[in-house]
């Protein structure tokens, strides 16, 4: 037996940085250094697990949808262990919104054949989360998603989902869509030995023709939503701030009564 | 004048108080239709129409409880084929986007999550969206299809609009995927008895300053003397001092309260970008350099172990 496991993983600004708009309302990504996703690093462990547990012969693919830099995210995901990357890159791509961005993936998915696909909640950027949810309905398998447990036996994945409300177990065949938190289990750090592997590691690099796929489909042209205005937010002014001689806690509650929270 | 679809977060039939700031956003472009589904759907209608929905679409089957997601896109589906709704929101929990992406896909529509704000356009509703850890702001519309939103709780105040609410049978048919994703076992989470974090008016948070899970009891009795949500930093979850449903931040909860006090937290970046959309925002901590202090309205430095149980006392005080 063999699995096949596909990580979704996303090249984003640094959050630590100072990010901004283009001038056509998309992230600016020239001005602010970008690295592998965080919440990635999750999706990328979790697949390393997977394989480490299982008898079967594992193959995990790490794959990313943009720009030229964004091999830099594969790069660490290879030196944590992933054996091959795939790097989708057009330049028609540029604008690309959820809903083109799903599509693309899911193309380069089922051209690189799986049975499994893992990504991370969500995007460090976007935050969104509903790339997972997409990437199922389109792949038409099960979404097993935001899992903070998850183990893969015989065909079957299983999972645990801790929502609002509870927590639940999760059960589904093989292949499916799985997304993993925070709450997974920490990424493993690349050795140096990794580091060096991943060098020699085959990266594949995509367009959209080789997914057969039209520029008007995807790309600010192609998207489904559309930015009317990112406007920056005005800097907070300066609050008050005391220094504790004893008396903070009260002047706190004076603060708090004078804005009626007492 | 054009229906808006709402779908209704709900527990055995008590509905969420996000659904029904929902319905305030939803009479600004439309008039509300209300989505019920599962058990104690029917009954959710008298809150429902107490707060403007002129119809209450209602379902119950095995399958909202034993599957995942997909049953619940599936009666979406079958509502907006009912009504061709102008727009539809749904409540931006984890599973409220994933229902709602799925539906936005199958309808051939765009999708906007999170909007923080929303108001008729020209060219159909704005989502006003807060960004890149709330320092942008920006305005968007869905561009083809119908818009499907998905609303942050505390987005809108909620307003009672009395109007009919007349409870209709939904006519559902699953798909072959609605039972792809067995749910094998739940357990609700235990009640503490304070507000959900994302929809409580006030959160008192701690982090690594706390220093020990014994600790957080001066949090928690701090948050019950203003009946608050308790939060935890990263930090103080990943330290196991809090249970992970309580994080705010980047991979936890996003909040956005009237009152947000952060005790013993510096304020790092992932940290600020679940709760700096909070209206009044308080911290307690000992490092007077602590970015949190560039986001305050009132900042007290100082040892929290001082602070907080002055607070508190002051604020039974005061209460009476």
């Amino acid at each position: 037996m063999s699995l096949r496991i596909v990580v979704t993983v996303k090249y984003v600004p640094d959050a630590t940085g100072d990010r901004h708009f283009a001038d056509d309302l998309t992230v600016d990504r020239d001005d602010v250094d970008g690295l592998l996703s965080e919440l990635d690093e999750y999706a990328v462990e979790q697949a390393l697990q997977i394989s480490e547990n299982s008898d079967d012969d594992v193959e995990i693919t790490v794959l990313t949808v943009g720009p030229e830099d964004a091999k830099d995210a594969l790069r660490k995901a290879l030196s944590m262990g992933a054996d091959k990357a795939i790097h989708v890159e057009d330049d028609d791509l540029h604008g690309t919104d959820v809903i083109g961005t799903s599509l693309v993936l899911a193309k380069a998915i089922e051209k690189a054949g799986y049975d499994l696909v893992i990504s991370g909640l969500a995007s460090t950027d976007g935050t969104m989360g509903v790339v997972p949810a997409l990437l199922a309905e389109r792949l038409g398998v099960p979404q097993v998603t935001l899992l903070s447990e998850v183990s893969v036996e015989d065909g079957t994945v299983k999972g645990r989902r801790d929502g609002d409300a509870a927590s639940e177990q999760l059960e589904a065949s093989l292949p499916a869509v799985v997304s993993v938190t925070d709450q997974s289990g920490e990424a493993r750090y690349p050795s140096f030995k990794g580091i060096m592997a991943a060098k020699k590691k085959p990266v594949q690099s995509w367009d959209l023709s080789d997914l057969d796929l039209e520029a008007g489909e995807v790309g600010l042209e192609g998207a489904w939503t559309a930015v009317d205005s990112a406007t920056q937010r005005p800097a907070r002014t300066a609050g008050t701030i005391v220094k504790d001689e004893g008396e903070g806690g009260k002047q706190l509650a004076e603060f708090l009564a004078g804005q009626k929270f007492i | 004048m054009a229906e808006v679809l709402v779908y209704v977060d709900h527990v055995d039939g008590a509905v969420r108080k996000p659904t029904l700031e929902l319905l305030t956003l939803a009479r600004r472009i439309g008039e509300p239709v209300a989505v019920a589904l599962g058990a104690g759907a029917e009954s959710t209608a008298a809150a429902l129409a107490e707060h403007g929905a002129t119809r209450v679409l209602t379902h119950d089957a095995a399958e909202y409880a034993d599957y995942l997601v997909v049953p619940k896109v599936d009666a979406l589906q079958a509502a907006v084929a009912a009504v061709s709704p102008a727009a539809v929101l749904v409540p931006s929990s984890a599973e409220g986007k994933e229902i709602a992406a799925r539906l936005a896909l199958r309808i051939g529509s765009g999708i906007i999550t999170d909007a923080v704000d929303l108001e008729a356009g020209d060219e159909g509703p704005v989502a006003t969206q807060s960004v890149f850890a709330a320092s942008f702001s920006t305005k968007s519309r869905v561009s083809k299809g119908t818009p499907v939103i998905t609303v942050k709780p505390n987005s809108a105040a909620v307003e009672a609009a009395p109007a009919a609410g007349a409870v209709e049978a939904l006519a559902v048919t699953f798909s072959a995927q609605a039972t792809g994703t067995k749910v094998t076992g739940r357990t609700p989470r235990e009640s503490t008895g304070r507000p959900e974090l994302t929809e409580a008016a006030i959160v008192v948070s701690g982090g690594r300053g706390v220093n020990g899970a014994e600790n957080f009891g001066l949090i928690e009795a701090l948050a019950d003397s203003l009946g608050a949500a308790v939060g935890a930093s990263r930090a103080a979850v990943d330290a196991g001092w809090y249970p992970h449903t309580n994080q705010v931040g980047q991979t936890g909860k996003s909040v956005s309260p009237q009152l947000y006090i952060a005790n013993g937290i510096s304020g790092a970046i992932q940290h600020r970008a679940g709760m700096q959309t909070s209206k009044t925002i308080v911290a307690v901590n000992k490092d007077a350099e602590a970015p949190i202090f560039d986001l305050v309205d009132y900042g007290v430095v100082g040892d929290l172990f001082d602070v907080v149980p002055q607070l508190t006392e002051e604020v039974k005080t005061r209460k009476g």
